[in-house]
C-alpha cells in the first residue's frame, strides 16, 4: 500500500508556527503517520506534553482514522467544544491531512510533520519512495524500477560517475538506482534495453497542480 | 573549421590536457596566472564548472578568458545547474566566442557542494548533452525549430574505469560514444595495470582516450580518496612511496609519481594523452610534465 512519509518538525520551527497561541488542539491520524510512528496516539500524547511543558494549554486532542478522507469533519464534530476553545489545530498528519482539516474546519492550522515523499513500507519499519507521479512512466524500459525517482539525479541513461559498490554517490544507504536496474535487466536477460538511448524526459506529463477529470 | 584540441587529437601525437579553476568571486589573477604559465605547454585546458557543486565564477567565463589570453579551453559543462534552454543558449554563446571544445558531464549532487539546498537540475544529462551538442550542429535546437547561424564542437565526457560495478559504467561509457563523444577523459587512474585491461576494451572505439591523472599530495590524500572518492583507487605501492618522503617532500614524490606515470602511458602508447588534474596546485603540471619528459 502507498504511505505518505512523514517526519516532526524540529520542536523550534512548531513553536515558532505556534508563536502567539496560548491553547492548542492536537490531531493525529490512524493510517500513515500511525505506521510511521510520527503521528500516531503515542506521538500525539508525546506533544501534547511537551507543550504543557512549554506552557500551552492543551484543550483536546484525537486521533482521526483517516484524516485525508473527507468524513473527516463529521469525525471531528465530536471535539466540538475543544476545537473551538483552541487558538490553533496542531496538525500530526500528512500535508494531505492538514490540507484537509484547513479546508474543511476553515481554521487556523499548523503542521507539526514535514510530508516527504509518497512511500512504500519495503521492510519491517523501512519505507522508500518509488515513484513522483511524473505523469510520464518510463519504468517499461527499466525493469520496473524508477530512475526518475530512485536515482537521486533522475538519470535516465544509466548511472553517473558517483555511483559507488551499489550505492548512491549522496548517502551510502542509499542503493544507486543504476546499479539496480542492472541487475535487474540482466536477471530478465534484457541488458540491451539499457543500451538504448533515452530522451530527454517529457516534463510536460502534468502541469502543475495536476488536476484530473473522469471524462463525461 | 576543427578546432586547435581537435586537430591535436588526431594528429597521432599524445595529448596533454589540464585544469585551471575558476574564482571564487571576480579576482581572476591566480587563474590567469595558471594560464599564462600553461597555454604553450599543453594542448588544452579544461576549465571546471562550479567543481564539486561549490559556486564559482562560471566556466564560460573561464573558459573565455583562457581564449583571450591566447589559450586552448575546454568548457565543462554540467547538467546540475541549467535546463535544456540554458544549457543550449550557453552552447550557443560558446560558439559565437571561439570556444569550441566541451566536455559534457552530468555533474555532481548539489548537496556535495555548498549551496547544499539549493534545487537540483538534471534535465538533462551527459549523453543527453552530447546529443544536443550533434543536434545544434545539425542547424535545430532540441524543440526542432531552425538556427539562424550554426555551431561546431569538439566533444567529450568522462569515463570511471574503476567504477564498481563496471558493467553499468561501461554501457554508458558507449552510449556517450554512440551520443557522439570525440574524446573521454578519465577519472583518476593509478594502477596501470588495470588501466590497460581497461584500455583494451576501450580502444575497439572511435574514441580518444585521456587518462586522468590526479597529482598526489600526501599519503593521506591517497587513502582519503581510496575511502571517499568513487572509482579512484591508489594501490598501497604508492600509498606507501607516499610516505616514505622525507619531511616535506611529500609533494615532490606525488610529482614524481604523476610524471613516471605519464612516462610509462607514453612509451607503452597505452591511450592517447593524459588529462593532468593537479587540484589547487595548478603552477605544478609544469613540474610534472618535466618530470615526465614531456
Ligand atoms: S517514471 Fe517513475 S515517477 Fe514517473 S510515473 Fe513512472 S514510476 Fe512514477
Ligand atoms: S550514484 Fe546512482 S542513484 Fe546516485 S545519482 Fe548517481 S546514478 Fe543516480
Amino acid at each position: 500500500m502507498i504511505r505518505s512519509i512523514t517526519q516532526q518538525k524540529p520542536i523550534e520551527e512548531i513553536e515558532q508556527l505556534l508563536e502567539g497561541t496560548g491553547r492548542v488542539f492536537i490531531i493525529g491520524c490512524g493510517t500513515c503517520v500511525t505506521l510511521t510512528q510520527t503521528g500516531g496516539m503515542a506521538q500525539v500524547e508525546a506533544m501534547k506534553n511537551l507543550l504543557s511543558e512549554k506552557g500551552k494549554v492543551v484543550t483536546g486532542m484525537t486521533v482521526v482514522p483517516v484524516a485525508c478522507d473527507n468524513l473527516t469533519a463529521d469525525i471531528l464534530k465530536e471535539f466540538q467544544g475543544p476545537l473551538k476553545q483552541a487558538d490553533a489545530i496542531l496538525i500530526m498528519t500528512c500535508a494531505f491531512g492538514v490540507q484537509t482539516i484547513a479546508r474543511q474546519l476553515q481554521r487556523f492550522v499548523v503542521p507539526a510533520l514535514n510530508t516527504m515523499c509518497i512511500g512504500k513500507e519495503t521492510g519491517a519499519g523501512e519505507f522508500n519512495e518509488v515513484c513522483k507521479q511524473c505523469g510520464t512512466c518510463i519504468i517499461g524500459e527499466t525493469g520496473g524500477i524508477c530512475p526518475v525517482t530512485a536515482c537521486h539525479k533522475g538519470l535516465v541513461n544509466g548511472p553517473c560517475g558517483g555511483t559507488n559498490e551499489g550505492k548512491c554517490e549522496i548517502d551510502s544507504n542509499k542503493d544507486c538506482a543504476w546499479t539496480m536496474i542492472y541487475n535487474r535487466l540482466k536477471d530478465l536477460d534484457r541488458i540491451d534495453a539499457m543500451r538504448k538511448y533515452q530522451k530527454p524526459r517529457n516534463h510536460l506529463g502534468e502541469p502543475s497542480p495536476g488536476k484530473f477529470r473522469i471524462p463525461a | 573549421m576543427p578546432s586547435a584540441f581537435k586537430k591535436a587529437l588526431n594528429s597521432g601525437k599524445f595529448v596533454v590536457t589540464c585544469e585551471v579553476a575558476p574564482a571564487k568571486g571576480t579576482n581572476l589573477e591566480n587563474m590567469k596566472h595558471h594560464v599564462e604559465l600553461l597555454k604553450d605547454k599543453v594542448d588544452a585546458m579544461n576549465v571546471t564548472d562550479h567543481q564539486s557543486s561549490v559556486m564559482r565564477y562560471p566556466s564560460l567565463g573561464g573558459a573565455l578568458t583562457v581564449k583571450e589570453l591566447g589559450g586552448e579551453p575546454i568548457l565543462q559543462m554540467t547538467c546540475r545547474d541549467r535546463n535544456r534552454l540554458a544549457l543550449q543558449a550557453d552552447l550557443l554563446f560558446a560558439s559565437s566566442r571561439g570556444i569550441n571544445n566541451v566536455l559534457c558531464l552530468t555533474g555532481d549532487s548539489v548537496m556535495l557542494g555548498d549551496h547544499k539546498e539549493a534545487k537540483p537540475v538534471f534535465d538533462l544529462e551527459s549523453s543527453q548533452l552530447l546529443k544536443t551538442i550533434r543536434r545544434l550542429e545539425s542547424g535545430k535546437d532540441l524543440a526542432g525549430n531552425d538556427l539562424d547561424g550554426g555551431v561546431k564542437f569538439c566533444a567529450g565526457a568522462i569515463v570511471t574505469p574503476e567504477a564498481k560495478p563496471i558493467e553499468p559504467q561501461l554501457i554508458k561509457f558507449e552510449k556517450k560514444i554512440e551520443a557522439g563523444a570525440e574524446f573521454i577523459q578519465t577519472q583518476a587512474v593509478y594502477d596501470l595495470e588495470n588501466f590497460k585491461k581497461f584500455m583494451e576494451y576501450a580502444s575497439q572505439f572511435p574514441v580518444k582516450i585521456l587518462a586522468g591523472i590526479i597529482l598526489l599530495t600526501s599519503a593521506a590524500m591517497a587513502r582519503f580518496m581510496n575511502k571517499n572518492v568513487a572509482g579512484v583507487f591508489v594501490p598501497q605501492n604508492l600509498i606507501d612511496e607516499m610516505a616514505s618522503a622525507p619531511k616535506g617532500g611529500a609533494l615532490n614524490k606525488g610529482i614524481e609519481i604523476a610524471g613516471r606515470m605519464i612516462r610509462q602511458i607514453k612509451e607503452e602508447k597505452i591511450c592517447d594523452g593524459v588529462h593532468i588534474m593537479a587540484i589547487g596546485k595548478e603552477e605544478k603540471v609544469v613540474d610534472i610534465m618535466q618530470a615526465a619528459g614531456l
